[in-house]
Order: structure tokens, then sequence, then C-alpha cells
């Protein structure tokens, strides 16, 4: 659920409001929350949920990367630029707002994957099959650029032009790929 | 009108079917998380984007002919009575979450309700599916069939490095969760259960009652299910479960021998009482019904009760909770007047075993 008020971030906060026996429910996101005051609501003893143990996980106190009160260091704030959600939204959430989080949040997340996932933060289950054939061109050609530099540094010139040939064809099909799938 | 096809046609395949080691084995579930890469996950996505996924998976059913699970059904949420989901949630073809609190969320299910296919849950499509008795890897290649196929159509939220990418990091990767649902009456009796959940739990598995997280082991029913979904491959964690699921098969199955040899009379004694509370009662509450439910069926799984179908545990578990109770009597019940009602819903089908 988003926001009400902003209509960007998740809602952290639900609850009903009845004032002259009139019922209404609020939605809000901590920061707008913040901004209309409704911050008591939540000051007092909040329930215990996933998103405390993910913050307790990384021994992480999210009040200190709040959004900073400041409104003149905004850009401080680590924040995914695709949808907007930041790191300390995650936190408070426990779930990522799109896709490109995972790149965004991509160094603080290596911790939080390892504690959740035992220790791992690679995949190595299945691999999509449309796509898959890109990933595994993709694999292929980091590894010839690592032979590539190696022979350079050995000074075998010879070796190191049949390489890069080599990457360059590879590069074509890859680019060729990328076009039929439609990125 | 097809949605009451789908919930008059009460007793799913799962329940009535029986499996391998579905003495003790119940059910195997498999659950594939996926996310489209366009959208934004569920967590922030709008009500435009909502409906375009939903539209989506429309526009896909109707164009590919994909066929394997048979003709499926897209049910929308916002369509359904508050009864008729709760039953779908008793079935265990949609997750509480979907119904209570995704108004955007969407189920395909197929005929013979192996296969549902939630939309816009937590991620915008999780595939699961569902088969009786230790079927583990069977599930896990009818939903790797369906994966593939939506994969054929739609671009998912993938990266090599983790996986597939989901809206909750505890599913990240392999996006699976595999789970069995085993009733073990023996080592409840025995009182080893309790020295054996911390031991399953120290090896990375979860053990939940039968209605999911906090839910209480009603009728000796445990669900037991992987907890990491990253760094392994989706047939390992299968087999790491399976690993753990034979050993729990041998313990319980000893369990019960050992109790057939100690206290042979007493068991006899125990399971008959519960068949006569089930065959007699007028008034009944869930809680004991699903603990003469588990008697019953242990005592069909002994040999002390013959000419008894063996699915009459799963069955009536699901069919004696509160949704279905009141789809069966066609209106809201109050607590009181469910107990009554499924006392009669018991004891009609108990009669209905001895005139077979």
């Amino acid at each position: 659920m988003i926001c009400q008020e902003c209509n960007q971030r998740p809602a952290a906060l639900h609850f009903t409001k009845i004032i002259n026996g009139e019922k209404t429910e609020v939605h809000l996101c901590e920061k707008c929350a913040q901004e209309k005051g409704e911050m008591f609501i939540f000051n007092g003893e909040s329930g215990f949920s996933f998103n405390n143990l993910l913050a307790g996980l990384l021994n992480f106190d999210p009040s200190f990367q709040k959004p900073s009160q400041s409104p003149f260091q905004p850009e401080k704030i680590l924040h995914c630029d695709q949808c907007s959600m930041t790191f300390s939204q995650f936190l408070k959430v426990g779930r990522f707002g799109c896709a490109h989080c995972y790149k965004a949040f991509e160094e603080q997340l290596k911790p939080v994957l390892r504690r959740l996932q035992g220790g791992n933060w690679i995949h190595n289950g299945k691999i999509p099959k449309r796509i898959g054939g890109g990933i595994s061109l993709r694999k292929q050609i980091e590894e010839l650029k690592i032979a590539l530099k190696e022979s350079i540094t050995n000074e075998e010139f010879e070796k190191a032009a049949e390489i890069r040939d080599e990457i360059r064809t590879l590069e074509k099909k890859l680019a060729a790929k990328g076009q039929e799938g439609g990125e | 009108m097809s949605l009451e096809r789908f919930l008059n046609q009460t007793i799913s395949s799962w329940m009535s079917e029986e499996g391998p080691d579905s003495d003790i084995v119940l059910s195997s579930r498999i659950r594939l998380a996926r996310n489209i890469k366009t959208y934004k996950f569920p967590t922030l996505f709008t009500h435009e984007e909502a409906k375009k996924i939903i539209f989506e998976m429309e526009e896909l059913l109707r164009n590919s002919n994909f066929s394997r699970f048979g003709h499926l059904e897209l049910l929308k949420i916002d369509e359904m009575q508050p009864l008729q989901k709760r039953v779908l949630v008793e079935k265990h073809l949609i997750s509480p979450h979907l119904a209570e609190d995704s108004p955007h969320g969407a189920v395909l299910l197929s005929e013979n309700e192996k296969v549902s296919i939630m939309i816009n849950e937590e991620d915008h499509i999780r595939i699961q599916c569902l088969y009786p008795g230790l079927q583990l890897l069977e599930a896990l290649a009818a939903a790797n069939v369906i994966d593939d196929w939506l994969e054929s159509h739609i671009q998912y939220a993938y990266d090599e490095n983790h996986g597939y990418l989901t809206s909750c990091p505890t599913n990240v990767g392999t996006g699976l969760r595999a789970s069995v649902m085993m009733h073990l009456p023996g080592l409840i009796l025995t009182q080893q259960i309790n020295r054996i959940i911390p031991a399953i739990n120290q090896l990375g598995f979860v053990v939940r009652g039968i209605y999911g997280e906090g839910s209480e082991a009603l009728g000796n029913i445990f669900q037991i299910s992987n907890q990491i979904t990253l760094g392994k491959s989706e047939e390992d964690m299968c087999r790491d479960l399976m690993g753990v699921v034979s050993q729990l098969i041998s313990q319980e199955r000893s369990a019960r021998d050992a109790l057939q040899k100690t206290s042979n009379i007493q068991l006899e004694d125990r399971v008959f009482r519960s068949l006569g509370i089930l065959t007699n009662s007028r008034i009944i509450e869930s809680k004991e019904a699903a603990q003469c439910l588990s008697d019953v069926r242990l005592g069909i799984d002994m040999g002390y009760i013959t000419n008894m179908s063996k699915t009459i545990l799963t069955e009536l578990m699901i069919l004696t909770q509160p949704g279905f109770l009141q789809q069966y009597a066609g209106g809201p019940l109050r607590p009181h007047e469910r107990d009554i009602r499924r006392a009669a819903l018991i004891r009609e089908r108990l009669k209905m075993e001895s005139e077979k």
C-alpha cells in the first residue's frame, strides 16, 4: 500500500481515527506522518515485527539514518533511483520497492542476505531460459577478458589478439540476443 | 457461476488422492515467487500497474494454448465474497495475505486445484503446486513447467548474482518454498516432538501448524518447509527437505510400533473413543474435532479401523473449518452454530463411509 499523502513511498503507518464518532482510516509513510504530526502514534511501544528483526540483524538503529531533519543535504540519503525507496525505509518495511533496489542497495544488502540466507549471497539455482543465454555469454566474455589481461601482462601479444577477436564475436552474439529478447 | 463450480466441487484432488508415504505425509507443496521486470513490486506499485499486470496475465491466458494442467480459471479478489475467499484460504489455494491485504490480487486455478498462481500478492506472481503424499520433486517439476511457460511470455526480474528478485529478501534467489504437511501423532504421544522441532530448526527448516505462520499444530499436523532460498539449486533444496522428512517418517513409524507394543489396548481404546465422539457428538469445537480426527486416522493407519478411507483426516480437517461450514450452511454462522454444524457434517460424512 502506498502512502496517501505523497503517493510515493510505501505506507508504514496504518491507523483508524475516530473523531466525534466519525471513522477515518489513515495510511501514511513515516515521513509524511512526521510532517503531519502523527508521530506520537508510534512513538510508544510499537509491535514487534519482521522489520524490527531485520533492523536488529544488522545491528542497525534506523533512527540514525532517518531522513535527516535538515533539508539541506537530502542527497546523502541512500535511495533507489527507480522507485525512490530509501534504505532505511526498506529496513522498516522489510520489502523492496522494485527490482532495481537490489542494485541500488547492493553493498548494504550483502550482509543482510548472508544473515537471512544462512551465509549465502550468490544465486545457484535456475536460470530463466530466455534471458539465460545472455547470462552465460556474458560470463564467457568476462572470463576471456581476464585471460586477455593476463596474456598482455605476460607480453603474449599474439594470443591476446586471438582472445580479443573471440571476445568481439561473443559480444556481437550478445548484442544480437539482446535485440531479439527485447530488453 | 464457474466460481460456484470451484467451491461446490469442494474436495481438491490433493485431498482425496493418495500419494507415496501418505500414511504420514499428507501433501507436498512447491511455491515459486516471481516478479515482472518492468513493474514496481506490490509494496509500491500503483493501482494502474496492478491492473496492467492482471490484464497482461489475462491476455497471456487467452493467447497461449497452455493446456498441460487443463483449463486455468482467473478469479479476481475484489470480485469475490468474503466467504468465498475464506474457503480458498482454507483449501490452501490462496494465502490469507492475498485474501485480506491484496485488493488488486487475483488467482489462476487449475480444475483439479493442484495448480494455483497467485497474482499481485507479496510478489507479482506466485506459482503453487500442491500434490498428495511425498511428491516434492513431482510438484517442483510441475511448477517449473508453469514457470517456463510464463517466462516465455514475461520478462522476469532476475539478476545473475541474486537470482529471481523478490520483494522480500527472505525469498530471493530461487524464490522457492518447498513444504510438506505431515501427520505426526506418534511423535506427540511419545513426547518426542519437542526434542525434534528445535533440531529441525537448526538445520534451516521451519516447522509450523496446518494453517501457516503462527498457527497451532491442530490435529497433530505439522508443516515443514525450507527457510533458505539462496545459494543452492531448487532440486538440492527439495532433496534436503526430503532428507529431513524421511527421517521424520521413520521416527514416526518406530514411535507407532513402540506404542502398539507397549500400550496396544490403550491406543485402541483411544482410537475408538474418538471415533465414538465423531459419530455421535451433536456439538464439537474445531480443536476437539481435529484431535479426534487425528486419532481416527491413526487408527486407520495402524489397522484398528478397517473399511474407512485414509483421506478422511485431510478432507474433514478442511471441510470443518469455519469458512467451509458457512459455505455448506449457505450463510454466516455464529461460533456456537458452527460447532453444531461441524458435528452434523462429520456424522454425515462418517455415515457415508459405513454405507460404502
